[in-house]
Order: C-alpha cells, then sequence, then structure tokens
C-alpha cells in the first residue's frame, strides 16, 4: 500500500511537469518577442550613431588612395585614386576615407569589408593612436579566414596611412568592444601600425608619449597592447 | 539566438512550473551523476592566460610533463631535438569555422585532415600531439598551452579558407611582434611567439615551398599574418590555410589532405636540424 502523502506527491509533481511542458512554448513566444524588440531598439540605436559624415563643399577635393582588393582570388590590395573632399580635421577625414572604402568598389567582387559593415565612430588620441570602431557586420559577415581578415585589416590600415599621416596607430573595436579575432584569426587584441613616423603632426597635437615598439614599424604589424587613456570622442 | 536562450532559461527558473521542473532535473542528474575526470592542467607553466595578459611563459622545470587527452606525455620520447609536433584542427564545438554552401564545415574538414598529417609526421618520426580530438573548442590559449608545454615543439594550425583561389595552400607565420620580456628576464604570455619569429617564418617557408610544388598557384613563400593562435604559442609556429570552403563538392578539399600533409611533413623534417631545441620547455630558442 502506497503511503498517502506519496500519492499526493507523485500527482503534484505529475501536474508540474504538465503545467511545465503547456507555459514552456508561451515563455519562449514571450521570449522571441522580446529579443525581437531589443533588436530593433539597437538597430534604431545603431543608425543614430551613424549618421552621414557633413561634407563641407568648401573642403578642398583631394586625390585620396584607397585599398582594395586586386582580384577577387587574390589576397594582394591595389590602391585607387578617387578624388573625393576631404575635411583637414583628421577625426573628420578619417571618417571620410573609411566611410568611402567601405562602401565599396565599382566592382562588389574586390571589396574587402562586408556591405553592410558601418563606422560607428573614430576616435583620435594625442598620441597618434586612432580607434575605429565598426559594427558587427564587419566581424559576423566577413568571410571567415586568415586571408580575408588579414585582408580587410589591411585595406582599412593602408588607407588610413595614405589618407591620414597624423595616424600612427590603429585600435579596432567592434562594436564598441575589444574582441579577440576579428572572425576566429585575425588578432584584433593589439594596436596596427599605420605611420610609424608622423610625417604632418597636427598643431594641436601632443608629443608621443610612448614610441613604436622596435621589429614592429611596418605598417599593419601589431603590437599587442591596449591603450590605456580613454578616449575622448570627437 | 544566445539572447533568447538565456531570456529563456531565466524567465523559466523564475516561475513557479519552471522552478518544480527544475527540482525535479535536479534530482535525477544527482542520482546518476558520477565522478567526474578532471583533466590536468599543463604544470610546467605558471599562467593564468585568459585573466592575466602579464603571466609569463618562461619557466624553470625541467622536463615538466602535462597531460591531454590527446597524448599521454608521460611517454615522451627522451630524443635531442625537436621530436614533437603539437597539431591543432582549429574552431570546432560551438565554433564551426568556415562554412561552405553544402553544409560543410571547417572545423569538421580540418579534424579528419589531422589524421593523414598526423600520420605523415609520424611516418618522419615525430611524435604528435593534437590539441583537440573530437568536436570541442579549447581556447587559444589551451592549444598554445599544450605547444608552450614541451620541450623542442613545433606547431602547425590547420585551417580552411572561405576566400582565396581553390586548390591552393597558404603558409602563414605570425607577423613582427616586439620582444618585451620583464625585469626577471620572463616573456609575457602574450608576446610568446616573439623569441620564436626567424624560426618559425624559416619553418613556414619550407612548408610552403613544398605546398607551391604540389598546388599550382600556391606562393611560393610564406606569408605574415597577425593570426591570435600563434601569439601566444612558445615555439616555431605556423598556420596552413586551405583554399577553400567554398568548392562544389567536400571529395576536393579530401584530396588535398594528403598532399598537405606530405608538405607539412616534409617541411618539419627539413626544418630539424635547424632547430637547437631549448633545454627546458617553452624557453628562448
Amino acid at each position: 500500500m502506497i503511503p498517502r502523502w506519496k500519492v499526493f506527491l507523485i500527482a503534484g509533481l505529475v501536474l508540474a511537469v504538465i503545467a511545465a511542458a503547456i507555459y514552456f512554448p508561451i515563455l519562449r513566444k514571450r521570449v522571441k518577442r522580446a529579443a525581437r524588440l531589443q533588436q530593433q531598439s539597437e538597430e534604431q540605436a545603431r543608425r543614430e550613431l551613424t549618421q552621414t559624415i557633413p561634407v563641407n563643399p568648401s573642403d578642398p577635393r583631394v586625390k585620396a588612395k584607397l585599398f582594395w582588393a586586386a582580384d577577387a582570388d587574390d589576397s594582394a590590395l591595389v590602391p585607387v585614386t578617387v578624388e573625393l573632399p576631404l575635411s583637414n580635421d583628421t577625426v573628420l577625414r578619417s571618417k571620410q576615407v573609411l566611410n568611402t572604402l567601405l562602401a565599396g568598389p565599382v566592382d562588389p567582387e574586390l571589396r574587402t569589408v562586408p556591405p553592410d559593415a558601418v563606422l560607428l565612430a573614430f576616435y583620435l588620441l594625442p598620441d597618434g593612436t586612432a580607434i575605429a570602431d565598426f559594427s558587427e557586420a564587419l566581424a559576423t559577415s566577413i568571410p571567415s579566414g586568415i586571408v580575408s581578415e588579414q585582408l580587410a585589416v589591411d585595406s582599412i590600415v593602408r588607407t588610413l596611412e595614405a589618407n591620414v599621416p597624423q595616424v600612427q596607430r590603429l585600435k579596432i573595436l567592434i562594436h564598441g568592444q575589444e574582441v579577440e579575432t576579428l572572425a576566429g584569426h585575425l588578432d584584433l587584441t593589439g594596436t596596427f601600425i599605420v605611420n610609424a613616423k608622423p610625417r604632418q603632426p597636427p598643431p594641436s597635437a601632443m608629443k608621443p608619449t610612448s614610441e613604436a615598439a622596435p621589429g614592429a614599424e611596418k605598417p599593419g604589424a601589431s603590437i599587442p597592447d591596449n591603450p590605456a587613456a580613454a578616449p575622448a570622442r570627437r | 539566438m544566445l539572447l533568447e536562450v538565456r531570456n529563456l532559461a531565466r524567465n523559466a527558473f523564475l516561475s513557479p512550473p519552471g522552478i518544480i521542473f527544475l527540482l525535479i532535473l535536479g534530482t535525477a542528474i544527482a542520482a546518476n551523476s558520477q565522478p567526474q575526470t578532471q583533466i590536468q592542467q599543463p604544470t610546467a607553466i605558471s599562467q593564468t592566460p585568459s585573466s592575466a595578459p602579464t603571466t609569463t611563459v618562461a619557466i624553470s622545470q625541467q622536463g615538466g610533463s602535462t597531460g591531454s587527452p590527446a597524448s599521454p606525455f608521460s611517454t615522451q620520447s627522451q630524443r635531442s631535438g625537436l621530436n614533437i609536433v603539437v597539431l591543432d584542427p582549429a574552431h570546432g564545438g560551438t565554433d564551426p569555422g568556415a562554412r561552405g554552401t553544402g553544409g560543410i564545415r571547417e572545423s569538421e574538414i580540418v579534424l579528419d585532415m589531422a589524421i593523414q598529417v598526423r600520420r605523415a609526421l609520424e611516418l618522419q618520426g615525430f611524435q604528435v600531439v593534437q590539441t583537440r580530438q573530437g568536436n570541442d573548442n579549447p581556447s587559444f590559449d589551451d592549444r598554445s598551452a599544450i605547444a608552450n608545454a614541451q620541450r623542442g615543439a613545433i606547431f602547425v594550425t590547420l585551417h580552411i579558407s572561405s576566400t582565396g583561389l581553390p586548390g591552393t595552400v597558404r603558409v602563414y607565420a605570425n607577423s613582427d611582434l616586439p620582444l618585451v620580456t620583464d625585469s626577471n628576464g620572463l616573456i609575457p604570455w602574450d608576446r610568446a611567439q616573439a623569441p620564436f619569429l626567424g624560426l618559425s617564418r624559416k619553418f613556414a617557408d619550407l612548408v610552403q615551398g613544398l605546398l607551391s610544388q604540389r598546388f599550382k598557384g600556391s606562393p611560393g613563400t610564406a606569408q605574415t599574418a597577425t593570426v591570435r593562435q600563434l601569439r601566444t604559442t612558445a615555439a616555431p609556429a605556423i598556420a596552413v590555410e586551405i583554399c577553400s570552403i567554398v568548392v562544389d563538392d567536400r571529395a576536393q578539399l579530401d584530396h588535398m589532405a594528403q598532399g598537405v600533409a606530405d608538405a607539412i611533413a616534409g617541411g618539419a623534417a627539413a626544418f630539424r636540424p635547424s632547430y637547437v631545441v631549448p633545454g627546458v620547455p617553452g624557453a628562448l630558442p
């Protein structure tokens, strides 16, 4: 004879399992709806952050060098000269050239970065370290692999090197966060050398507080350190 | 998706039926649980790499041993010179790596390919240690730690790209890294590759040379790239990337495996005489 309390306990447990089974799909629906709403608000916030960089008609039109892939199957970059109205302000100029790079070449096969990647913010520290904050699409939409990830970073670094001589090093963030790799291969924990020696330091800039590390003076070379100073947004 | 699962779990736990459901589940799991086998961590390196970036690599213990699911190091050969190859099939677990149109995954192909590479290396007399043998995903630091705990090891990580000329193979060594040591002469964990860069490039060139003969269109010399996996590895280390996952049939990649395996084994054998093995694991070359 089973004690009565055991019968009640088993019945209670069975009822709980049934209730959980019924409640689970409802809960799942609610969570999906909440996630969709959150995604929409994130997208909205991103759009607000990435307003089009204003182009001042009085900015001089200069020949900018942008680096895209030489060939759809190749890992080499070639410079393409594009005439653009570029600001004299270092940060604005950097945003303008990077946005043009992200917009891509005429032949979409020669793109080095995903078409939906967006430059969210760009900062420049007094020591010449630039911080470029890209949307998640740069990491999630890029074809995974050493060759494709290296090509993307090289095209960003070399485009800055050719057009913004004040930038000495570049730190890449994804959606405001430091990430270990771009898409599983390329190391993003350090900074990339852009211009080992600034050709034309901005008048307002302070003297560099730290020298580029020996042995890492080629554009694109990485230094595994983190910028310590908090960036001032421009 | 992650967010969804997290929210789902949180809400489910907080609801009354959820709590009862968990209680039942917990009781069942507790009744069936067995003592877990602990994976032995490498003892030869003092490290907590993911949480302590200033951790150093160089060590003073002689002939440290370690345990890994891949190889029993207690039976490590006493031969002098280079005799261990740490073979790293990249990605795994929740990280499939590059994905092909037919649903093929980089993580699965490199794991299969590692079998042939392993066999070719063993034929050359090397002892091979794999960083993973199943569908799991050790961290970058855990994979490096396996190599850093060895004496006289080299490290090869296997990849398949999403882009590039199909049927070609590229070999990478790490880009320039400044060599920095602390006041005790120890190297920070995050720059462990720095003293080995020259050797890594030599090894990479040897393998790339053999690959270019076998796979037309492959570069004649190795490339450099800031590959995360290589940076924390205190040994001559290369990344081998096969082009590409975008093939009509997986068999095209499988057919390349033997050629890649032979080139890695041949390159390692050619590299062996030029590598003067340090006296302790992880020490400077």
